[in-house]
């Protein structure tokens, strides 16, 4: 969208101020993010850049934090725990998610508006009110602190993320693909694997992203119904922050910006080939 | 060519279909379909005609009556245990696979070996001239090569049985007309009983053995094409099926195989009756644009004619296509060869036309 050579005055200064507006509001979302990560290599235990560091000396800067969060155990236990409960409660958001979103795309089901909204309700709800929810419910079938309750409660969270994504690709799938399968002898399970799973597979992948970051990177639910066995990733930063004020903290910061980058990137990819493979040509 | 053997191969038994518990949809089905036997189920869209199919597939239940294929109630059999063959409207190609993984998919379901399958998938897709195009994917072809994959797809796994939802509805007019032959033929060739939904009247006369021509939920007539043009047993068939002339009037005289009848206006028309009773009986009498005869000396001694007006002479090529007025109506088509004897009317003209009274049909009013 360039500017054209008939444009007014009012137009020409709303067409430059428009891309300042823009790059604001890109600095004001990106900036606490990009300074954490000079700040991670901070040879002192602050927060903040030392006159070492502006002036570039080497001598300023150090790996020590990136050391202590690998060797220390407290940050070992919370990594693999985030590692453990993330990936599995991933895991059951996009098998519940996949096959809800599928039912409730049936036009016969009744009352699909209200089960959905009942569904997505945990992603509307503020969080710590589904944390307190889930605390006094989980204490009372002794599930309060154990891996499998941190886990459901994830998953739970996750759920409405994939019910949207794969319901939005379900949208455009054309049902009579299942009934040729059918025709051709396919058994339900048969056609689900074969036909309805490749082609909404770009939601389910979508979905399945925000599952696990919202697991991997959620605080709240967790210090309710976890105990100090479940303490994930965030937890170790929130006690970091709260107790500690660590510098680790903020290497810790860091190699998460970068999993997720990876993690986006990957998934992206991942979603564009079997976008490709949908034969949907953009 | 028409296979009509004593076995019926298909059979629609007292079958009726109600989507809402209150409306049928489908009333009263009977139909027998001979094994070998090309069938159209023809009407307009709302008629019952793709319900029937759907029930025959399995993708819908008949909520009276029973649907039996080769002497079985298919009625409690899901859709992917009844091993028929179908080609759907928009194809249904799964846009995921590429043509050879499309053709072998309903094989490795049925757990054939894998050089039976290739042998198969080349064999089905020679069959339909698309042998290059194994590795392309359904998006990367045209609506003709679709077609031409949805069908080989649905030939592929050898059913007894073809059921065809308007197929060739998407495609335009010259690629359709070939791949009606190719369609009929290979049916035949292969000696599977088809059945094939279509609201397209032309489609229906040129491919099938017998057409069942359906309007609200029944069927009006079920007849060879020949048969269903030239015989038809009700105004709606008459007026549904090719071009017609439609004339309102009320029978005066009836004997067994003529009758005459005074049209709205006064005039007296021969004919012969086919859905009327009694004299004094409302009729509309069916006549075709073609075997409408204006030259004298083509007309029997002592026919009843009918004055006509030239409103509007069209050089259609092959025929020449008039509308006159005749009895009040200006819509009143005649068909004629162009062949060098043949006058050009033109507008304004008085004529006397008239029928041989077999061509004349007095229907239901």
């Amino acid at each position: 969208m360039s500017l054209p050579s008939y444009a007014t005055t009012g137009q020409r200064i709303w067409y430059y101020s428009f891309r300042v507006l823009c790059g604001l509001i890109f600095f004001f979302l990106i900036a606490p993010i990009v300074v954490v990560i000079p700040l991670s290599f901070n040879a002192q235990d602050f927060f903040t850049f030392t006159p070492e560091m502006l002036r570039l000396d080497p001598e300023g800067y150090s790996l020590k934090h990136y050391r202590d969060f690998f060797s220390n155990s407290d940050w070992q236990h919370a990594l693999w725990n985030s590692l453990k409960i993330a990936p599995l409660a991933t895991l059951l958001s996009v098998g519940l998610g996949t096959l809800a979103a599928i039912g409730l795309s049936q036009p016969h089901v009744p009352f699909r508006r209200a089960i959905m909204a009942l569904l997505i309700s945990p992603m509307i709800v503020p969080l710590i009110i589904s944390a307190a929810g889930m605390y006094f419910f989980f204490s009372r079938i002794g599930l309060q602190g154990t891996y499998t309750g941190v886990v459901l409660a994830h998953a739970a969270l996750g759920i409405p993320f994939v019910i949207i994504t794969v319901t939005a690709t379900l949208v455009g799938f054309d049902n009579s693909l299942t009934r040729a399968a059918a025709n051709m002898g396919a058994d339900p399970v048969t056609t689900f694997f074969r036909v309805q799973m490749p082609l909404i597979l770009p939601g389910v992948i979508s979905g399945a992203l925000f599952a696990f970051i919202t697991s991997f990177d959620e605080v709240i639910v967790i210090l309710f119904v976890g105990s100090a066995s479940q303490k994930t990733l965030p937890w170790q930063m929130f006690i970091g922050l709260r107790e500690q004020i660590s510098p680790t903290i903020l290497a810790v910061a860091t190699i998460l910006v970068v999993i997720s980058i990876a993690l986006l990137t990957t998934v992206e990819l991942l979603r564009r080939r079997s976008e490709r493979l949908r034969g949907i040509t953009r | 060519m028409l296979d009509q053997g004593s076995d019926d191969f298909v059979v629609f038994d007292k079958v009726q279909k109600s989507y809402d518990g209150q409306t049928l949809v489908v009333k009263d089905l009977n139909l027998s379909i001979g094994k070998g036997e090309f069938l159209t189920m023809l009407g307009p869209s709302g008629s019952g005609k793709t319900t029937c199919l759907m029930m025959l597939a399995g993708f819908e239940t008949a909520t009276h009556g029973d649907i039996l294929l080769d002497g079985q109630g298919i009625n409690n059999i899901p859709p992917h245990k009844r091993g028929i063959g179908m080609v759907f409207q928009n194809y249904a190609l799964f846009p995921h696979m590429t043509v050879a993984e499309n053709l072998a998919f309903p094989l490795e379901v049925r757990k054939l070996g894998k050089s039976d399958r290739e042998a198969k998938v080349k064999r089905a897709l020679d069959m339909v001239q698309m042998g290059d195009f194994a590795n392309r994917r359904p998006a990367q072809l045209s609506g003709g090569q679709q077609q031409r994959i949805a069908l080989a797809r649905a030939l592929v796994f050898e059913p007894e049985l073809v059921l065809m939802d308007e197929p060739l509805g998407a495609l335009d007019k010259q690629l359709r007309e070939h791949m009606q032959f190719e369609i009929t033929r290979l049916a035949h060739e292969l000696g599977i009983t088809t059945v094939y939904v279509t609201h397209d009247q032309t489609e229906a006369l040129t491919m099938s053995d017998r057409v069942a021509v359906f309007n609200d939920g029944r069927i009006q007539q079920l007849d060879p094409p020949d048969t269903l043009y030239e015989e038809p047993k009700n105004s709606f068939v008459a007026q549904f099926i090719g071009e017609n002339n439609s004339l309102e009037g009320t029978v005066k005289e009836l004997n067994n195989d003529t009758a005459v009848v005074q049209l709205d206006d006064g005039s007296l028309i021969d004919c012969r009756p086919v859905n009327v009773k009694q004299v004094g009986d409302r009729t509309k009498v069916s006549i075709r644009p073609e075997r409408v005869e204006y030259r004298s000396e083509r007309f029997q001694e002592g026919a009843h004619l009918l004055k006509a007006e030239v409103l509007e002479f069209i050089y259609m090529g092959d025929v020449f296509r008039t509308r006159l007025r005749v009895a009040g109506r200006d819509d009143f088509i005649m068909k004629c060869r162009n062949a060098p004897d043949q006058i050009r009317l033109k507008p304004g003209e008085t004529v006397n036309i008239g029928w041989m009274p077999e061509d004349c049909r007095a229907l239901d009013a």
